[in-house]
């Protein structure tokens, strides 16, 4: 097949749980598709792959302006003013409304879709940097994230692919 | 909409390649199509698979996504990757005679 030695490469840079999904849905897909896989996590995209935060991911509604009423059933397109994002309870409130929306379209929680993606043969790696400056380590990170690499190791192992950075 | 002959059997198949009339599908075209894809037996592990996308389109009209499949087949996603290597949602989907799997997961 002419896609045979495709090869895409992401870089997630987002902890917070809307941005988490892309490289998943698209890395999923391409794995599907037999396209080959790797993922660099990096800032606070560590937190997809941190033990302690993948479960916990979250979206502030805050400066969203995306995010409108209409998620929590309201007619319209009202938006959520700021006021009311920055009330205690808010962001755990909209967090639940998007989990919720994802699990009714049948899509996993972050962690599972991550082991899936591993299962299919992703590669996942952490950010050197980032990692040193979080003062993080290995077992940090679910198990079957590969190393932690540098940039230049990223370019290397990334050679020919197309690189997306979210 | 053109046709091809697979296996002894002309069958209608879309732009893609993939069967345009799952009606049209038997056996021993999986086992042809399978060829063209690679894979030189249709082990049963490989048959529970196509089995349960068989059904699961009969009943919903498309093609199973890999998640509906490693759910409902009883088939690790590991497994689902090494029966069908190198791109299982399509692959799948063409031994099974069906179109290509509509959804994201």
């Amino acid at each position: 097949m002419a896609d045979d030695n495709r090869k895409v490469a992401f870089i997630c840079s987002k902890g917070n749980l809307d941005m988490a999904y892309p490289a998943l849905v698209m890395g999923w897909a391409a794995l599907g598709n037999g396209i080959d896989v790797t993922i660099f996590f990096t800032f606070w995209g560590l937190d997809m792959i941190n033990k302690e935060r993948v479960d916990h991911l979250a979206i502030p509604p805050v400066a969203n302006t995306s995010m409108k009423m209409s998620m929590m059933g309201v007619p319209g397109n009202l938006g959520i003013p700021n006021i009311m994002g920055v009330l205690p309870g808010m962001t755990a409130f909209a967090t639940k409304l998007m989990k919720d929306k994802m699990a009714d379209l049948e899509v996993p929680p972050v962690r599972e879709y991550l082991q899936m993606l591993m299962d299919a043969g992703a590669k996942l790696y952490a950010c050197k940097m980032s990692v040193d400056m979080m003062g993080l380590k290995k077992e940090d990170f679910i198990d079957g994230v590969l190393d932690i690499v540098t940039a230049g190791d990223f370019m290397d192992m990334t050679e020919g692919a197309q690189i997306i950075f979210i | 909409m053109a046709t091809r002959e697979i296996a002894g059997k002309t069958v209608e198949v879309n732009d893609e390649g993939f069967m345009a009339n799952p009606t049209e599908w038997n056996q021993e075209i999986a086992v042809a199509i399978a060829a063209e894809e690679g894979i030189s037996e249709l082990t049963p592990a490989h048959w529970q698979v196509i089995d349960f996308c068989r059904k699961s389109a009969a009943s919903n009209g498309s093609a199973p996504t890999l998640r509906a499949i490693t759910n409902g087949a009883g088939v690790s996603t590991k497994d689902l990757f090494a029966l069908f290597p190198k791109g299982p949602a399509k692959k799948v989907a063409r031994i099974s005679g069906l179109g290509k799997p509509e959804g994201c997961v």
